[in-house]
């Protein structure tokens, strides 16, 4: 039953081009590469040269980007780093799992829903609208001082809650549009097979959903591990408290430029795994069309 | 013996009255081609008939389901009763054969190995098994249109209804789809079809039904209907179509 129109989809050709038209189109390429590369250059020495001639450079250079600084700060500030790992693990988890629960919740068509679906919409309008850093002072110094029986004082503990109450908010609204994109007729085609609501959702809808909110889940991970900072507010010795004690107690900021540097450091590794995830599904579906 | 029953139904989409007092019956095995023009409430009947939208008012039977009985089980009657849409609308995440076992196994509770073989055994039949392994986006059209055919239909389902199946076809890729519908009718399954193909309708169907304003204005034998209408917005109807 395969009809000849179907015959270009099957095995690939090895396409023809003409000797010469490829011979120009290397040697427009060889240029191209070497007019950005000296472009490259000239733009970067150009701006190195303002910077390190300018009158306050030797200054500036001393103070935040001294070597030695940085090789003896070291030690502190990656054992601080630690925490910020720490946090950002335990935050991303219950954000990951709570977001969803709360995008699904805002779902619900149900009569018998209606409270989930308004305390969903509540929780999302009120701590998407807080900044996160009123939310981590309030339950910061806010729960200790209830003096609750049972209940930990700990300002990381308290710090990192906020952090995943704030956070939630944001990534369920993410989870919400990529639920909302899916378009109304592949809920209609799992229905009609005969599968219930439930399960729509969860092997029709939600897959094809995540795989679409990747890149902006990712983009609010990326801001949650630099916002782990915030939490030095309250005490703890992450990176951010270990580089400012250390700039205070020497008057020198290079800790703060290794504090900075750690932070690019973890985040590029997600953005390059979120790239390669979301080629390796595009050509999985795509095998060999391309 | 009728296996699907249609009475007075009534349907609208705001102020828009789509199906106003739609009456069909269908017997067992029978293949019914619904033809009219766009917006003569082909697709909602259909999407009336498996529940897909609820009626104004009137009455749907689908072998002993009551489809409009306020406590209807949706789920029992779309075990019954397969529909292949105009968009194919398969899952675009899942391979082929993921795709024809889906319900099978969360459903009817299928072993995936038996709901595997049950399906490379349709895809088989239908020229598709080295396909089972793709995803939808790489089969071209009149293949992903039969893979859905193949995925309503492995949920053994007693009446097949089609929605326009190869409206959104390349030309060259109708044949293949309408083959596939007309193996189903040489098996005996009960088919009720909304197609613009005349000739396709005159070839397999028992009975024509032309939808007019929401009813079925007349209706016959596809030799009679087609040969002499008796009303005369079929007339015009069928004049229309012939000089596409």
């Amino acid at each position: 039953m395969t009809t000849p129109a179907e015959a270009p989809l099957e095995a690939p050709v090895i396409p023809y081009v003409d000797p010469q038209r490829r011979a120009r189109s290397r040697s427009r390429a060889r240029r191209d590469g070497l007019i950005a590369s000296l472009s490259t250059v000239v733009v970067f020495a150009v701006l190195g040269y303002l910077v390190t001639s300018s009158p306050g450079w030797p200054k500036v250079q001393e103070t935040f980007f001294n070597w030695d600084e940085a090789v003896a700060a070291w030690p502190t500030l990656i054992k601080a780093f630690v925490l910020n790992i720490k946090i950002f693990l335990v935050a991303e988890f219950f954000i990951l799992i709570l977001s969803l629960l709360i995008a699904l919740g805002r779902g619900l068509r149900a009569p018998v829903a209606l409270p989930i679906r308004i305390i969903c919409t509540v929780y999302v309008d009120f701590f998407r609208g807080v900044p996160t850093i009123l939310v981590i002072l309030l339950l910061g110094f806010g729960v200790p001082a209830l003096q609750l029986k049972g209940v930990t004082n700990s300002p990381v503990v308290w710090g990192t809650v906020a952090l995943i109450l704030s956070y939630t908010a944001y990534v369920a609204e993410v989870y919400r549009a990529g639920i909302e994109s899916i378009h109304p007729s592949q809920r209609a085609a799992a229905r009609s097979l005969g599968l219930s609501s439930i399960q729509t959702t969860r092997y029709v809808v939600l897959p094809q959903a995540v795989r679409r909110v990747v890149p902006p889940l990712l983009n609010d991970f990326i801001a949650l591990q630099k916002e782990t900072a915030l939490v030095s507010l309250l005490g703890p010795i992450e990176v951010l408290r270990a580089a400012q004690i250390n700039a205070s107690s020497n008057f020198n900021y290079t800790a703060y430029v290794v504090a900075a540097l750690l932070f690019v450091a973890i985040t590029l590794p997600l953005t390059r795994l979120t790239d390669w995830l979301q080629r390796r599904d595009s050509k999985r579906r795509m095998a060999g069309a391309m | 013996m009728t296996l699907l029953e249609v009475r007075d139904v009534h349907k609208g989409f705001g102020d828009l009255a789509v199906l106003k007092g739609m009456d069909l019956e269908v017997g067992l095995h029978e293949v019914v081609v619904l033809i009219g023009a766009s917006g003569s409430g082909k697709s909602t009947l259909l999407r009336c008939i498996n529940g897909l939208e609820t009626v104004d008012a009137g009455f749907v039977r689908v072998d002993d389901i009551e489809v409009t009985a306020p406590d209807v089980d949706l789920d029992e009657v779309r075990k019954r009763v397969g529909i292949v849409f105009q968009q194919f609308n398969l899952f675009p995440h899942m391979s082929v054969l993921d795709n024809v076992t889906l319900a099978p196994r969360k459903v009817l509770g299928m072993k995936r190995a038996d709901a595997d073989e049950a399906a490379r055994g349709l895809l088989d039949r239908f020229g598709l098994l080295d396909k089972a392994d793709d995803y939808p986006d790489r089969l071209s059209g009149g293949q992903q249109q039969r893979v859905a055919i193949v995925r309503a239909l492995a949920m053994k389902p007693e009446v097949m209804l089609f929605d326009e199946v190869t409206s959104a076809l390349d030309p060259l890729l109708v044949g293949e789809v309408l083959d596939v519908i007309r193996e189903l009718k040489d098996e005996g399954m009960t088919i009720v079809m909304a197609t613009h193909e005349m000739g396709f309708a005159q070839e397999v169907a028992d009975r024509v039904c032309f939808l007019h304003d929401g009813r079925v204005l007349e209706q016959g034998p596809p030799a009679e209907l087609f040969a002499d209408p008796v009303e005369e917005q079929t007339r015009a109807f069928l004049e229309r179509v012939a000089r596409i």
